[in-house]
């Protein structure tokens, strides 16, 4: 008898909630961090996502439309298949409504594909492909940080108009070096340069000599490194030891992090060109901000780590306008919102996904102008962002509003 | 200049003096392998963790304690060892009477921990690490008592050629200590027949402890030596240890010579393949593995049991 009393109190007790939170699945909105948190990504994204993720929610006020906010993250240790299955579990039995972080491209196009079936948004920060919201766009898919287009935009057309006109590539031997690789010779054909030759390098590679000679002997006046992580620092530290630079050779980092600048050292990265999409040093508010998760990580943000703030604080607005937590509203909230906040300014969301905003043309500085550990970046141009992105017109992606 | 297949001759020499030192890696710690293999039947699946962990003591002492390159290479080997002697003596030991692939296992589980542990202090996009003023720069190599024409130069890092010189040492004096004194003698007696040696008055527990501590101390020299030349990384030893493990087999499982000649060969095949067609190196040595697996299951230098 008094089993039955106290679910009868328990009934009445969930049919008077407020009124708002009946418009959210499970009174609840929660929020799933996935990312590499042990392997080659995990200082750029992995537990600095997280704490990222945290700070949104923290900075939010921890809840929306009268419900709590929840935060759940796992390791999808660079696997798509992994990913999909754990996207499915978090979806399907734990009740998670939007998906972000998601470095890895292959894993964060198949999350989004899930994303699709189960009709849940999906925020990618860390992934880089611009098939994401080009060909494989989904309406509740966004792409958030960066992407492989912005990237090869940025710093292909700095170096040829800086009189790099003759590149070299070495590409990592899968999906995402190839589609760097295409991008970039593509901007540098459009601004009259050539590309005089390839080397496809196998994932992962330790040693780069034979390659980089091959690279120093094609005679071309920039080897462009179409890798990521571990790849890219290793040749960058090589080519110093066969004189590339010195020889009137540079090279293009085309995909680099500041976490990848502190693992060179200055000596060896100094002078080099990258493109991201946010620098901790740009003003006060990103200081302020960066010095907070420094205190709870021990090193300075990434553009994904500060970009999965900017997600989910974007994501949590756009559940408080649309008033409901379904993803197809959620989206056009998102998709109608202006992005302000300590990532970027005017940010706007496109109708394939796309989050088009500022990008930085950066220089790694020399070691006597750095004032120590990561004062490493010098802003060398604001690449606006109409000009950063693509137009979603020529992305090949079918969704137009 | 003069040319090879249309590639100048100082550019394909130093190609192939580049594979030798690939191949000088190979050789070192496939070398280990062998030792402990032969010695102990454990298939050491740490060896690479322990490489790894050689590269960061190397770091550790020069940017905690101050201590260059050329105290690393003695110091580190000693440390590495002591930790390999602490495994054998608290884990391994328990497991000799138990199929091969306990120790596989065992060995696995720590490079798991000692992975994770590594990410966790140092985090995953590596370290770097300067080479010491020595071995910096490059040397002029002429090959002009070859072909006989003034420009025909090879540029080769100094480091690089030590690390082909290092190796070759360190590999000749392992295994004339093995196969030519009276120690190494009594080591092949006790893995034999450790009953009949331990009649005659020698403690194969203890040097059979002290054998898995010096095949783990070769791979942490490997380390330092690694340390100077890419990014000190918590995964540089797992992406290099499937190679070794080919490598260890091509040769013979537990042949000392053999395993130090594949691994510079080995090197060399690799070198002509990154030229020819480097989609193909990550596979060349084991299609190789499994070539001479058909023809000698035992290995080039192995003996068939």
């Amino acid at each position: 008898m008094l089993k039955n009393l106290s679910l009868a109190a328990t009934l009445v007790a969930i049919g008077s909630m407020p009124a708002a939170a009946e418009k959210l699945s499970d009174n609840a909105v929660r929020i799933g961090v996935m990312t590499d948190m042990a392997a080659v990504y995990a200082d750029l994204s992995g537990q600095g996502s997280v704490v990222a993720a945290e700070m949104a929610i923290e900075d939010f006020g921890g809840t929306v439309l009268g419900a709590p906010i929840e935060l759940v993250s796992a390791d999808h240790q660079n696997k798509a298949d992994i990913a999909a299955a754990k996207a499915r579990e978090w979806i399907d039995t734990d009740g998670v409504d939007m998906l972000t972080d998601l470095v890895t491209s292959s894993v964060a196009l198949a999350v989004q594909e899930v994303g699709k079936e189960k009709n849940r948004v999906i925020m990618v920060v860390g992934a880089a492909t611009s098939r994401l919201t080009g060909e494989n766009c989904t309406s509740t898919g966004f792409h958030w940080a960066y992407d492989t287009y912005a990237l090869a935009n940025g710093t292909g057309t700095a170096v040829v108009k800086n009189g790099g006109d003759s590149w070299f590539f070495l590409t990592a031997d899968y999906a995402f070096g190839h589609s760097l690789e295409s991008d970039v010779s593509k901007i540098v054909e459009k601004n009259g340069g050539t590309v005089v030759g390839a080397v496809r390098h196998p994932f992962p590679t330790t040693d780069f000599a034979s390659f980089l000679l091959q690279a120093q002997a094609s005679g071309a006046k920039i080897i462009g490194l179409a890798n990521a992580g571990s790849d890219t620092i290793n040749a960058i530290k090589q080519a110093s030891e066969f004189g590339i630079v010195e020889g009137g050779q540079n090279l293009a980092g085309l995909l680099m992090f500041i976490t990848d600048v502190h693992a060179l050292g200055l000596d060896a990265a100094k002078g080099l060109f990258m493109t991201t999409g946010w620098y901790w040093d740009l003003n006060d508010d990103t200081r302020a901000w960066a010095a907070r998760f420094e205190e709870k990580v021990g090193r300075k943000p990434t553009m994904v780590q500060v970009g999965v703030y900017s997600a989910v604080l974007s994501y949590l607005k756009a559940v408080e306008a649309a008033g409901t937590d379904e993803a197809t509203a959620v989206s056009e909230a998102l998709k109608s919102m202006e992005i302000n906040d300590v990532f970027t300014t005017g940010g706007k969301v496109y109708a394939n996904g796309r989050m088009a905003h500022d990008m930085y043309l950066v220089q790694v500085k020399k070691p006597e102008d750095s004032s120590g550990a990561w004062d490493y970046l010098d802003v060398v141009r604001t690449i606006p962002a109409a000009e950063a992105f693509q137009n979603p017109a020529e992305t090949g992606c079918p969704i137009t509003n | 200049m003069t040319t090879i297949f249309d590639m100048p001759i100082a550019i394909l020499g130093l190609q192939i003096l580049i594979g030798l030192q690939n191949g000088a890696f190979y050789a070192l710690l496939s070398l280990g392998l062998a030792v402990i293999f032969g010695m102990m039947n454990v298939i050491n699946f740490a060896h690479g963790a322990q490489y790894m962990l050689g590269a960061f003591l190397a770091y550790i002492l020069l940017s905690w304690l101050g201590l260059g390159y050329w105290w690393a290479l003695l110091l580190v080997p000693l440390l590495v060892g002591i930790f390999g002697l602490a495994v054998e003596r608290l884990f391994l030991r328990h497991l000799y009477h138990l199929d091969h692939l306990y120790g596989l296992l065992l060995t696995f589980g720590l490079v798991l921990i000692v992975e994770g542990v590594m990410v966790d202090m140092f985090g995953a996009s590596g370290l770097p690490y300067s080479k010491p003023d020595l071995l910096q720069g490059a040397e002029r190599i002429p090959l002009s008592w070859v072909t006989g024409n003034e420009r025909d130069i090879m540029m080769m890092p100094v480091y690089r050629l030590w690390v082909i010189a290092a190796s070759i040492v360190v590999c000749l004096i392992v295994w004339f200590a093995i196969e030519k004194t009276r120690l190494g003698s009594y080591l092949r007696a006790a893995t034999e027949n450790p009953t009949l040696v331990r009649a005659f008055g020698i403690n194969v527990p203890i040097m059979v402890m002290l054998t898995y501590g010096f095949g783990v101390a070769l791979a942490g020299f490997a380390g330092v030596l690694a340390a100077g030349l890419q990014a000190v990384t918590p995964h540089m030893g797992s992406s290099l240890i499937i190679v070794v493990f080919a490598v260890v087999v091509i040769g013979g499982m537990g042949s000392i010579m053999g395993s130090i000649l594949t691994g510079f060969v080995l090197g060399l095949i690799e070198a002509v393949v990154k030229i020819a067609y480097p989609e193909a190196t990550n596979i060349v040595i084991f299609v190789i593995m499994i070539c001479v697996l058909l023809v000698r299951p035992a290995g080039l230098f192995g003996r068939e049991a």
